[in-house]
């Protein structure tokens, strides 16, 4: 065994948070692909006898031992509501993750290799995105077009590509002046070429982590716009607008919040420590 | 260094004048405003009359023009709800956020400063990782289930505090907490990686040579020296509190802007957002124009990038 495999070894076995966020996450993205699967009732099915059950945990006297999680104020079933709910968190995520990382990273690469004129032009637009509140503005669109999943995807993956096109940037600008990058040019590659083949294998470890990092904000900030009432809508059942939903009867049954709130939670958690356990694993150095 | 002044000048005109164009935009797209000034009953002809009393005929180029003149004089134009001119609303919103972002900032400072050094001092002990592991759960709580939290603890389980309203600084104490929580992680991370690298640095290990009280040493020339890029960073956390935290704020009814943003999105009272928008983005612009401006006088290696 040699001393870059014992290294790579041990860091594996120091990285326990990495495995356990992967199996987090796993259990995730397994639970929100089978919902119809798993899920014990229809997410919308309202049974209206059945209203505000608590689950077993909390009060056992007036638990239904069908609903494990209890029941919402128009007797849904809770737990079928959040296993469902992991399909928009997921999905908003992931797909906003994509538009503001195509974004970020055709307009860093950009800035990065041609500098000059195209970086000016970059900065301005990245200072220009930084200047604009994002809750707000996101807010304000999704009140004009309204709340669907494409809108919502769209107005943040609008909004969340700034930090891609930063570290893009100057990842591409290290690797612009490496030998491997003149030798293309030197034997003639067309600029698209070297930017694909020689550029962007080199600054796509980067991305990763900040596609982690941003997946998770637009996790939590769809939560919020929904929490706010301008994201999804009813009845779909998103994590934050069954935190809105439950935020009236917060004085009595206070369960009702916790369990979306907690899920938003566990999901971002696990998609953070992942990005983190990343960067840890391919860092050259490890953790300092 | 006026070379560099001036570019930067250059690119936070232009940055204003983009910010300025999409909250005009904004209002723009939110409907037809003829329609919308002519109130519901109007009939065609009526809501003509309005585009062309108002000037909504003209090219769009000139409209916005005016507008910008306009609303640099200070006249940001009138509520659809409110008597008031949007001007009058905001002014009167903004010390509630002033007060809220000064509060949050504290906070923030008061635990992520102490936590990263003590986090630096410990490295890889069980303290760096206790710290490190709050850290990592903070930025993972969403901010409005945080403040539901906070509310259903302090305000309905304790009772020690109100949890919804602007009458008096108590109202201020949960917000503040909600919103420094959320500034705390990144700043934490910042100040122990800033003391690990200073800790390891030679002028540490003179002084700790030439025999100087551990205390003096790690106040007066590590954190002094670590503790930079944290104020900075805490400069642009502070704008952003300032420009009105919309969930918090509205979780906790507090008359800040952020609150008035977002009622005046619910009921489509578009004015009002335009003229926060602008109000916001400017003073974000100018905010961090003389932040990078103090950057460059003090450090003039940033000068020359």
């Amino acid at each position: 065994m040699s001393g870059a495999q014992a290294v790579r070894r041990a860091r594996w076995r120091g990285n326990v948070g990495l495995i356990i966020a992967a199996l987090v996450l796993g259990i995730i993205v397994l639970m929100a692909v089978a919902a119809p699967l798993i899920a014990p009732y229809d997410p919308y099915e309202q049974i209206l006898d059945d209203r505000m059950l608590p689950p077993a945990f909390v009060d056992a006297e007036r638990a239904s031992p069908t609903h494990l999680l209890g029941t919402d104020n128009l007797g849904r079933d809770y737990l079928s509501r959040l296993i469902y709910g992991a399909r928009i968190s997921l999905l908003i995520g992931f797909f906003t993750m994509l538009v503001s990382g195509v974004i970020g990273t055709v307009l860093g690469v950009a800035a990065g290799f041609f500098g000059g004129r195209t970086d000016m032009v970059v900065s301005f637009l990245v200072t220009t995105r930084l200047s604009l509140p994002v809750v707000m503005v996101a807010l304000a669109v999704v009140a004009v077009l309204g709340g669907s999943l494409q809108v919502v995807v769209l107005v943040l993956g609008l909004l969340l590509w700034d930090r891609f096109a930063v570290v893009m940037r100057s990842a591409t600008m290290q690797v612009r002046g490496r030998d491997y990058v003149t030798a293309a040019r030197a034997i003639g590659c067309s600029v698209p070429r070297i930017l694909w083949s020689e550029v962007l294998p080199n600054v796509v470890s980067g991305l990763v982590v900040i596609a982690s990092y941003e997946m998770a904000q637009a996790i939590l900030l769809e939560a919020a716009l929904s929490f706010l009432g301008l994201g999804v809508q009813p009845p779909l059942p998103s994590w934050g607008l069954m935190v809105s939903e439950a935020k009236e009867f917060m004085l009595f049954e206070p369960w009702m919040i916790m369990l979306p709130g907690a899920a938003i939670c566990v999901l971002v958690l696990a998609i953070n420590l992942l990005g983190d356990g990343i960067r840890d694993l391919t860092a050259p150095e490890g953790r300092r | 260094m006026l070379g560099f002044a001036l570019r930067r000048l250059a690119l936070a005109l232009a940055v204003g004048l983009a910010v300025s164009a999409i909250a005009f935009l904004l209002l723009r797209v939110s409907g037809d405003l003829a329609a919308t000034l002519a109130g519901e009953e109007a009939t065609a002809a009526e809501i003509e009359r309005i585009r062309g009393l108002y000037g909504l005929d003209r090219p769009v180029i000139v409209q916005y023009g005016e507008w910008l003149l306009r609303s640099l004089r200070g006249d940001l134009g009138r509520s659809l709800f409110y008597p008031e001119s949007v001007a009058k609303l905001i002014l009167d919103r903004l010390p509630n956020t002033a007060t809220l972002a000064t509060l949050g900032l504290a906070v923030a400072l008061l635990l992520s400063i102490p936590l990263g050094v003590v986090a630096a001092l410990f490295r890889n002990t069980w303290i760096d990782r206790l710290a490190l592991a709050m850290a990592v759960l903070g930025q993972a709580m969403p901010s409005f289930w945080f403040a539901l939290l906070l509310i259903f603890f302090f305000g309905i389980t304790l009772g020690w505090l109100p949890v919804s309203g602007t009458d008096g600084l108590a109202n201020f104490v949960l917000p503040a907490l909600a919103l420094g929580w959320f500034s705390t992680p990144v700043l934490m991370r910042l100040t122990r990686a800033g003391m690990v690298e200073v800790l390891a640095a030679d002028y540490i290990r003179t002084a700790h040579a030439k025999g100087l009280p551990v205390r003096t040493v790690l106040v007066k020339h590590a954190l002094r020296n670590a503790v930079a890029p944290v104020v900075a960073l805490a400069s642009v956390q502070f704008g952003n509190m300032l420009s009105g935290s919309v969930v918090i704020e509205t979780v906790f009814a507090l008359q800040g802007i952020g609150y008035l943003a977002w009622e005046s999105i619910s009921r489509r009272d578009f004015p009002v957002v335009q003229g926060i928008l602008l109000v916001v983005a400017l003073f974000y612009v100018v905010l961090t124009l003389v932040a990078d401006l103090l950057n460059a006088w003090l450090d003039p290696r940033i000068r020359s990038s």
